[in-house]
């Protein structure tokens, strides 16, 4: 058979149920092969999109997403989603057309390196160089990305190399002697971890998105709740422990609570589990949890002691250590009431700085409102994506994640234009349930094209537009550090987004009245199809609290 | 105080500032050898790696062993340990890299090729051949005006053999980088 239906087969022997692409020259072959291969093809209106909508769907169902292009531009546009992926650990797969080998290095129509130009942003890739190594190299790729940290995995392939005719045997193992990642944890290190537990008079539990792609996150919940532990989460790794619940400090890091960067400031013992120490989570670094001990869980050995360093680092699978964690901490019986202390201090300063904002005087919707309005609009029952800025941090703030999965934003690239075709992924992998995107006026407008895919489709993701006309986070530092120079960050009133959504085929709408907010959003919610609504909030509003850049986690602000 | 890269932080920055903050190159010399799939591509994801770290290979060695499947990439930096560390770390990750030893110097038998083009017209030419004799240094072409040299040893053996001949006329030079191999009866 060719070797594009052998791809084909690798496909579904990797249970592949859907990919997200766009069709070009150099990968004609590939989709003359999908024409009838019997696997869901959505076509995306713009490579980004689909890389997007391929991370979203493994995001929120733990499968490995596949998105596909062509070669030159098709490939290059995938490059923002795979750097995405590659930041937040995310397993999707890139098949990316490549021209006939014969032009290899000429510069020929549609030809980029995209080997080259990849290679710094990826887990690995393969370029095919042999059609007889195309179902191998696939079958690799999915295990490299699921595998260990997760990430993408490039397979760059030639047009001619895809139309040779192959004698195609399924492939049944990998051979990867340079890739053995470590899951068991080692056990005289997790003994010494529960000593230092039940030893340990202020302790914080630091859980990051290493969690979630652990499918860990009930064993975190066992250990947490195994003794009176105090829980933060990165912004990653909310819905890792079910908020809100009384052990639950909030989220962590620059716009965190002000409890969890407290408890994080003057713990004396900081669990990190498959969380990395973002300059965002530390603030000033040679400043942070400057009494604390850390035990460090992760699967990455490169993440231990990279920004800071581990006391008694973990190397593995969360899933295989927290629960031999748990078991050796009960075993100790640790007296409870040492904590007792540390409680009244947490509770000082959560009742002293609860997350809050000054509610409007008239009928103005303020974006914290929209978030709240929005977790009463769902029960809380959603998958809720987001694009990157002032909307995705008050939505990590208040809409409380129960569940892990729950939660899709572009954490570590920090990517506009992630929200809504991560929605659209996320419910095409999950479609009995609701999924919404919190999206923002400038965010959205970056990937906006796909609501066509998602009319095409039927793909019934719900778009709220944090409407407020600006750019809104990078106003927020022009206002604060920069002297109010507000140098172009003002989008005014383009575009009108309920025309677009009608023109795209989808259901456009306008919320500016807090008093039906709720009751609006319900609507929309329960209205069939794509929506896109626009919602109007307050023009200048700030995210609070703070971290100031590089300044330490006490010297919050807001 | 300057936090470097901030957006938050509006203070001009000194050209000095800038430099102090990427001054990487102060510690020990560190001699890595790296067993790695004999693939396509795969020197660029590691050179690829450094640059991305912010790291400067000062000599770079590539060759097969004695398995064709695999080839051996010796290269040799500066740094303090710490971060070099993190790059062993982020090296590991990578797909295609098979072992990687960090050489202890006392431990490791490391060795250079130089050929040396040496003007030596006249009197200087008995005394360069003195010097070649001292340092083992072949001679391996001679024109009227002119010597070329073959020196192996150490990085420092060779760097000294440099010293002695530039004032002769050092006309080029070429170096391989260092190739090392532990000692004793263990696998490097």
């Amino acid at each position: 058979m060719r070797a594009v239906d052998a791809l084909m087969e690798c496909l579904k022997a990797e249970g592949v149920d859907v990919v997200f692409g766009l069709p070009g020259g150099a990968n004609l072959p590939t989709y003359d092969a999908f024409y009838d291969a019997g696997i869901r093809h959505i076509l995306v209106r713009h490579e980004a999109g689909g890389g997007h909508a391929a991370e979203g769907y493994a995001k929120a169902t733990g499968k490995v997403g596949v998105s596909l292009g062509t070669s030159g531009p098709g490939a290059t546009n995938l490059v923002t989603p795979i750097c995405d992926a590659m930041m937040d650990s995310v397993p999707v797969v890139f098949l990316t057309g490549q021209v006939r080998t014969e032009l290899l290095g000429t510069d020929g129509f549609q030809e980029a390196d995209t080997i080259g130009i990849t290679m710094p942003i990826v887990k690995h890739s393969f370029m095919i160089q042999h059609p007889l190594e195309l179902p191998r190299s696939l079958h690799e790729a999915f295990h490299i990305a699921r595998t260990g940290r997760p990430g993408p995995v490039v397979v760059d392939i030639p047009q001619d190399l895809s139309r040779a005719d192959i004698p195609y045997e399924p492939v049944t193992d990998v051979h990867l002697p340079g890739y053995q990642p470590t899951t068991d944890g080692n056990q005289k290190q997790i003994r010494l971890a529960a000593k230092a537990l039940a030893n340990a008079n202020r302790p914080v539990i630091y859980a990051g998105g290493g969690v979630v792609n652990a499918n860990a996150a009930g064993e975190l919940t066992e250990l947490v709740l195994s003794d009176r532990f105090p829980i933060t989460c990165t912004v990653m790794g909310l819905g890792a422990f079910p908020a809100p619940h009384e052990q639950w400090l909030g989220m962590l890091g620059m716009h965190g609570t002000r409890a969890a960067n407290y408890a994080m400031d003057e713990a004396d013992l900081i669990v990190a589990i498959g969380a990395r120490f973002d300059d965002r989570i530390t603030g000033k670094l040679a400043e942070f949890a400057p009494r604390a001990k850390f035990i460090h869980i992760d699967i990455d050995p490169a993440e231990i002691s990279k920004n800071v360093p581990a006391h008694i680092p973990i190397v593995g699978d969360a899933k295989n250590i927290v629960p031999r964690l748990t078991a050796e901490y009960r075993a100790l019986a640790a007296e409870p009431s040492r904590l007792e202390e540390w409680w009244t201090r947490i509770r000082s300063w959560q009742e002293r700085y609860p997350l809050g904002y000054e509610d409007s005087k008239d009928l103005e919707i303020k974006p914290q409102y929209m978030v709240q309005a929005l977790y009463e609009a769902t029960g809380g029952d959603a998958i809720v994506s987001s694009d990157v800025g002032q909307h995705q941090m008050w939505t990590a703030q208040y809409f409380h994640f129960n569940r892990p999965r729950r939660w899709i934003n572009s954490g570590g690239l920090g990517t506009m234009g992630f929200g809504l075709p991560a929605a659209m992924g996320a419910k095409v992998g999950c479609p009995d349930e609701t999924v919404v995107c919190v999206a923002g006026d400038g965010s959205v407008q970056m990937n906006m094209q796909e609501l066509a895919t998602c009319a095409q489709e039927g793909i019934a993701i719900k778009v709220f537009v944090m409407n407020n006309g600006y750019l809104g986070m990078v106003r927020q530092w022009q206002e604060l550090f920069w002297d109010k120079r507000y140098s172009h960050v003002d989008m005014g009133q383009w575009p009108d987004f309920v025309k677009v959504a009608e023109a795209y085929g989808a259901t456009g709408m306008r919320f500016e009245d807090k008093r039906t907010l709720v009751s609006d959003m319900k609507e929309a919610l329960a209205t069939e199809g794509p929506v896109l609504v626009d919602v109007r909030v307050t023009r200048e509003e700030n995210t609070y609290p703070m971290i100031p850049a590089g300044q330490p986690a006490r010297d919050m602000v807001g | 105080m300057s936090v470097l890269g901030e957006p938050g932080t509006k203070e001009v920055l000194s050209l000095d500032e800038l430099e102090a903050a990427g001054g990487l190159r102060t510690g020990r010399k560190h001699i890595l050898s790296i067993l790695v799939e004999n693939k396509p591509g795969v020197l660029t994801r590691i050179t690829g790696l450094f640059t991305r770290r912010g790291f400067n290979i000062d000599t770079l060695a590539v060759g097969p062993t004695d398995d064709e499947t695999i080839s051996r990439i010796t290269l040799t930096l500066d740094g303090a340990k710490h971060p070099i560390d993190q790059v062993t770390k982020q090296l590991h990750k990578l797909v295609n890299v098979l072992k990687i030893r960090d050489l202890e110097p006392e431990e490791t038998l490391a060795r250079e090729l130089a050929l040396f083009k040496i003007s030596a017209d006249g009197a200087g030419r008995a005394e360069v051949m003195q010097i070649c004799e001292i340092f083992r240094a072949k001679v391996v072409d001679v024109s009227k005006r002119s010597l070329v040299v073959e020196v192996t040893g150490t990085y420092s053996k060779i760097e000294a053999f440099e010293r002695l001949v530039r004032p002769f006329g050092l006309i080029e030079m070429a170096r391989t980088g260092e190739i090392a191999i532990s000692r004793g009866r263990s696998e490097t």
